[in-house]
């Protein structure tokens, strides 16, 4: 007998209404039922990250949470973070990093690594813990597995994310010339 | 894999939680974080017929320093005890706020609550050793016409594998650290960081005075990943002797004697005895400069 349950939940600012059985995680919930497919699966018992998405805010890993569980709550995944309706402004900064700095390979663990980024940048990480580090960002990305890249343009990127957002000067001149931007943000990155 | 079918209930208070637990029986669960639990569930090692969600609980989630110690609400999440600015608890407790980093991953930190990770009870868990090393108490909620609450000492709460004094209807509410202890640090190792600790040490040092060479008064040591529940070692000996490098490297040595550690993939026996020297050592190291 399958027990389910009435739930309306947030994704990407949309409020949506679906009937779920409640041993349906949050990740397969957003896959099959709501067609989120930029949320992947690679483990499913919590290891991998592959499937992180913002619940409320923080990142969790979506395969160890239900779908029941996100009634009344709001959820971000990774086909929220690009606006598209701007054609010149289509992917966030911290894609335009990941693109930059050559963070993907096969793509597959890349909307885990944005949305376990994207949650550390804006609200994860404490508000006085000073400048960020190279050392500090790279244990918030030990969180995910990535079989390709080696995780050295991962952390290049998320550094120069923060690094832009953190010191507005530099953000308004990365409006302009985005790759310059995220270059010089490499370079200061790996301190070499 | 996907979880087994279950029925799932919303707790919205406490009483609620622990009424439905008893009317639910023995193979209904309490979901907390859900970090330890839903891999187990989709992995098939657990197959609850219920689980009684408490994450929406309120008033459950705190650190709340004061005369008679510390009292961590379940809920908190090991997040908030890494991340806490507080100087009442890190004065006397600042051993959990440094300990909470070899926990998980950011987001099973950001996810994953303190009363969930003592009610799981793994033996190499950072908290369930901490707790035998603190002497907390663990406050426990149970069922009836009038609320019943009971408290159990760490020490006695962990009785086998996975395995802890909670009945079935019970449910943690609080855990207790009745005294402060400045000197005092964790040491563990994996070989993935953030992945479960094959080994993990936990110590304490009372020093007579901050000179070098002063003498220990007394030293404590709780070993995880050696047994089926965090191992106390009998640290008796060693009162009177001074608080140096080599007295730590003697205590690593009196542990890995005490234990009888078991073989798994990660480390057999003799491997584990190495780690427990060697860790205890650095734990002790740590906790005498706190």
């Amino acid at each position: 007998m399958k027990d389910i349950r009435q739930i309306t939940v947030t994704v990407n600012d949309q409020v949506r209404d679906l009937v779920v059985e409640t041993r349906r995680t949050l990740a397969d919930m957003l896959r099959h039922d709501l067609g989120y497919t930029g949320t992947h699966l690679g483990c499913e018992h919590g290891v991998c990250g592959a499937c992180t998405v913002l619940l409320d805010g923080l990142p969790v890993r979506s395969c160890l949470i239900f779908g029941v569980q996100a009634d009344g709550r709001t959820v971000a995944t990774v086909e929220g973070l690009a606006d598209g309706t701007d054609p010149d402004a289509q992917l966030s900064d911290l894609q335009r990093a990941f693109s930059d700095q050559h963070a993907l390979q096969c793509g597959f663990c890349t909307p885990g690594f944005l949305m376990l980024a994207e949650g550390y940048l804006s609200g994860g990480r404490p508000a006085d813990a000073g400048e960020v580090t190279e050392a500090e960002i790279r244990d918030v990305v030990a969180a995910n597995l990535c079989r390709c890249t080696g995780y050295q343009g991962i952390v290049e990127a998320i550094l120069a994310t923060a690094r832009s957002r953190l010191d507005p000067a530099g953000r308004e001149r990365g409006d302009g010339e985005r790759g310059d931007a995220g270059l010089g943000g490499s370079e200061q990155g790996t301190g070499r | 894999m996907k979880p087994a079918p279950f029925r799932y209930h919303l707790a919205g208070t406490v009483p609620e939680a622990v009424s439905m637990l008893a009317e639910l029986g023995e193979d209904a669960k309490i979901l907390a974080g859900g970090q330890s639990l839903v891999p187990m569930m989709t992995l098939r090692l657990a197959r609850p017929s219920d689980l009684v969600d408490i994450t929406r609980i309120s008033g459950l989630s705190y650190l709340r320093a004061g005369l008679d110690g510390l009292r961590i609400g379940a809920l908190t999440t090991h997040r908030m005890v890494e991340t806490t600015r507080d100087p009442a608890v890190l004065a006397g407790f600042g051993v959990l706020a440094r300990a909470a980093r070899w926990i998980g991953h950011y987001p099973i930190r950001a996810r994953g609550t303190f009363g969930g990770s003592i009610a799981h009870a793994d033996a190499t868990s950072e908290w369930c050793l901490l707790a035998v090393l603190l002497d907390a108490q663990v406050v426990l909620a149970g069922p009836g016409a009038t609320p019943r609450e009971r408290t159990v000492p760490a020490a006695e709460f962990f009785c086998g594998l996975f395995t802890t004094a909670a009945e079935p209807a019970e449910m943690i509410t609080e855990i207790w650290f009745p005294r402060p202890s400045r000197s005092a640090a964790l040491a563990e190792f994996a070989p993935r960081q953030g992945d479960f600790a094959v080994v993990a040490a936990a110590a304490s040092v009372d020093i007579d005075s901050r000179e070098r060479g002063a003498a220990c008064r007394s030293v404590r040591v709780v070993v995880g990943g050696v047994g089926s529940v965090p191992f106390v070692v009998d640290t008796g000996a060693v009162a009177g002797l001074p608080a140096s490098a080599s007295t730590w490297r003697e205590v690593g040595e009196l542990a890995a004697s005490q234990i009888d550690p078991p073989e798994y993939a990660d480390g057999d026996a003799a491997y584990r005895r190495r780690l427990t020297a060697t860790l205890v050592a650095r734990a002790l190291d740590e906790a005498s400069r706190q």
